[in-house]
């Protein structure tokens, strides 16, 4: 890759070396994927594995791959190459500043249209046809928007890599369903209460870990993830075991109105509306809305507070913090619990819509998908955590409508197997083609006496 | 007694296997100082490699010979296993060498996710079984109360293969060249740099070599459980972590202390406490080290540069 994209600096292109790079890999390619893709392994009907002969799927596969690669060599990287060579300087004040302007514009016409989406939609499909562009995109997404937006706190904002974040979440689910089906408490006495036994759980597991450094700190809270998991699952009388818990109750309207079709007090029967399961649906999405912008607003009123300016400097260089005074245990033990906090919020509410939690909810890919989120979205960035958000977990629901694709791929095309690989694919090719992200905004939001830009390469980002 | 010995037997040999794939671990961390998220992965796709090629030679070449056989797969196993992992990190993790100290393990995280579903969407998520390779049981002793100790010939194998391997291994890190200019690099890369070694092909290799001892964890996996799926990578990744971190890691002797000690555990552990809680052990095993003694038993205090 290396020797490439030198021979390509200069000259033109190279098609000779990129024929030979493209034929190289599509070999690779084919070594690798004729036994993985090639020969399937199938079980007969006595039970044996037997193999399914798919070479020929595995030899166009690696075709692409080849094909793919010599147009990197031959098109991309000396485009690359070229371009690196012009934009190396930092961009200007004006640039960002004007970045800064389409970042504002953008989210407040975005906000506009999160608040109107639920009326759009039942005007466009009525009201039973709504459920599922509310429930499913709008609820969905927002549930994952609230979680990135909690995890980059501790990622984007305080550089921590946390793994485990799952479990904060899983901490806010079980709370509230334990609570409200043992003690009859309301959503609404609870959601506190669920945020704050989260918060709870991430002074008691980072307290003890985040003395160690970035990727040690990664493994152990995967392993702190782990561990409520296989607890939940193991502890049969506390949490109901692999089976979960089921008929959690319903949020209620401020406990004025209730979505219960049984009460008296039901939504649709006080106003004489036609029963149905989409009202709530739509209290749902205000009500995570909300969550989710409660989220974002203290998390940047957090940023310009001394203890968001000294997350920041963390994340930068923990090293110079120490010289400097800060304690870094407390600042990261403060971003661990808020971060924890949303989390356990976000797993509340998620307890109550579902109406029924088990520890599948809360596998390692889950925190996995929260981390891609954040990733993707540049760390540290609000709208690019929520676009990230949306392209990811809309898309992937998205993928699941389309028809043609099980014209073209057969019958038994289920996108849900694709989603995992795109996000996988995904958080590779972000590191290694921009580390910070799609929507990278790292102003710097303290300075002394006016705003100046600052050079990638006087931080480290994440030395942790 | 009788069951004490025999988990005692039964614990060196899955200890084995985690000491085999630990060694990855370690020595990437030693060398880049990176976290080897997909390590675990990589043996999972060793395992289904090793069934692929098992699979080929018995139906299509009818090779009778299960031991021919096994050797044969090993070896492909080994060779495929070290391509794959050889391929991903050029395509991954070299890029990220000056970038930000998170990104190479993002990024391998990524990488982990990938090849578990990738197998899943190439493979399916079925439980691949195969016929037992051998059902050759030897009875040590009889106990007093008519529990019989036993070892079985798959678990002699796992422990014959680990220790040539471990020794061929220990070989080429202490007596060739290959091994000394890992050794160089894993001191002070710049340093070896300027010495002519070439630091880019050392990781690499280190890298390969790694995968390669995972693939014959991997064969040995899918030749002592019989059966194998998409995501067998995770619990044992984490565990062969583990098995690295508490050995000490970037030390090579320490990885397999680690293994069999992880192993002998997490057995002992299912016997006498709780078999339910036995991969909680584990991960509270990694917690417990991580935060009272990162070192490890065989490893050297890290000293942080500014």
């Amino acid at each position: 890759m290396n020797s490439a994209l030198k021979s390509n600096n200069g000259a033109g292109i190279d098609f000779g070396r990129a024929l030979k790079d493209g034929v190289i890999v599509a070999i690779i390619a084919f070594a690798l994927l004729g036994p993985l893709v090639g020969l399937k392994t199938d079980q007969n009907m006595s039970n044996e594995l037997i193999l399914q002969n798919r070479l020929g799927l595995a030899a166009v596969l690696s075709a692409i791959v080849g094909i793919g690669r010599f147009l990197l060599s031959a098109f991309v990287y000396p485009w690359v190459a070229a371009r690196g060579n012009r934009t190396k300087a930092a961009a200007t004040l004006a640039e960002l500043e004007a970045r800064a302007k389409f970042a504002k514009g953008l989210s407040v016409t975005g906000l506009i249209f999160l608040f109107v989406y639920p009326i759009l939609i039942i005007s466009l499909f009525g009201v039973q046809g709504s459920i599922k562009w509310v429930d499913n995109y709008g609820v969905q997404i927002l549930i994952y928007v609230m979680l990135g937006w909690g995890l980059n706190i501790v990622i984007g904002l305080a550089g921590l890599l946390d793994l485990g974040y799952v479990a904060f979440y899983a901490v806010g689910a079980y709370s509230y369903s334990l609570l409200a089906i043992n003690f009859h408490l309301s959503f609404w006495v609870l959601l506190p209460v669920a945020g704050l036994l989260a918060a709870f759980w991430g002074v008691i597991l980072g307290f003890p870990v985040l003395r160690l450094r970035g990727d040690y700190l990664a493994i152990v809270t995967l392993a702190f993830g782990e561990i409520i998991r296989l607890v939940l699952i193991n502890w049969k009388d506390f949490s109901g075991g692999s089976a979960g818990i089921s008929s959690i109750p319903k949020v209620t309207m401020f406990g004025i109105y209730s979505f219960d079709v049984s009460a008296p007090n039901n939504f649709a029967k006080a106003f004489h509306l036609a029963a149905s399961s989409a009202y709530y649906k739509v209290f749902l999405y205000y009500l995570i809305l909300l969550l989710a912008l409660l989220t974002a607003f203290i998390t940047m009123r957090l940023r310009r507070l001394p203890i968001g300016r000294a997350w920041e400097a963390l994340r930068e260089d923990e090293v110079a913090c120490r010289s400097l005074g800060i304690n870094t245990t407390n600042t990261k033990l403060t971003a661990f619990a808020i971060g924890a906090m949303f989390g356990g919020f976000a797993g509340s509410f998620f307890a109550a819509r579902q109406g029924f939690v088990s520890p599948e909810s809360f596998i390692f890919m889950e925190s996995a998908v929260i981390v891609a989120i954040v990733v993707l979205g540049g760390m540290g960035s609000m709208i690019g955590v929520a676009l990230a958000a949306v392209a990811m977990i809309g898309g992937t629901e998205l993928l699941r409508e389309l028809d043609f694709l099980k014209k073209v791929f057969g019958n038994d095309f289920n996108p849900d197997q694709y989603r995992m690989l795109l996000f996988g694919l995904a958080m590779v090719i972000i590191m290694v083609w921009k580390p910070r992200g799609f929507v990278s905004a790292r102003q710097p939001t303290a300075f002394l006496f006016k705003r100046k830009t600052v050079s990638g390469d006087l931080v480290k980002e994440g030395h942790g | 007694m009788e069951v004490f010995v025999q988990q005692v037997i039964n614990g060196i040999t899955i200890g084995s296997l985690y000491g085999l794939i630990a060694i990855g671990y370690t020595m990437v961390f030693g060398i880049i100082g990176m976290v080897n998220f997909a390590h675990g992965d990589v043996f999972m796709v060793s395992a289904f490699f090793a069934l692929i090629f098992l699979l080929v030679l018995t139906s299509w070449f009818g090779i009778a010979s299960m031991t021919l056989a096994l050797i044969l797969v090993m070896v492909v196993s080994m060779v495929l296993t070290g391509l794959l992992v050889w391929a991903i990190e050029r395509v991954a993790y070299a890029p990220l060498r000056g970038s930000f100290r998170l990104a190479p393990l993002i990024s391998a995280i990524g990488m982990s996710i990938v090849l578990s579903n990738f197998i899943q969407v190439a493979q399916g998520p079925r439980n691949k079984p195969i016929p037992p390779v051998t059902r050759e049981v030897y009875t040590l002793w009889q106990g007093t109360n008519g529990y019989p100790v036993n070892i079985s010939l798959k678990q002699i194998i796992i422990w014959v293969v680990t220790a040539l391997l471990l020794a061929a291994f220990w070989y080429v890190v202490q007596k060739t060249a290959l091994g000394r200019a890992q050794r160089a690099c894993e001191q002070d890369r710049k340093m070896a740099a300027l010495l002519g070694v070439n630091v880019d092909r050392t990781i690499s290799l280190t890298f390969v070599i790694g995968a390669a001892l995972a693939a014959v964890a991997g064969t040995l996996f899918l030749m002592y459980y019989g059966v194998v799926v998409f995501s067998d990578g995770f619990t044992p990744g984490v565990k062969a972590f583990t098995a690295a971190v508490l050995g000490g890691i970037g030390s090579l002797p320490g990885a397999v202390l680690g293994g069999l000690l992880i192993g002998l555990i997490e057995t002992l552990w299912g016997q006498y406490v709780s078999a339910d809680y036995q991969n909680v052990a584990a991960f509270s095993i990694l917690v417990i080290v991580l935060i009272f003694m990162p070192q490890g038993l065989l490893g050297r205090p890290e000293v942080e540069k500014v």
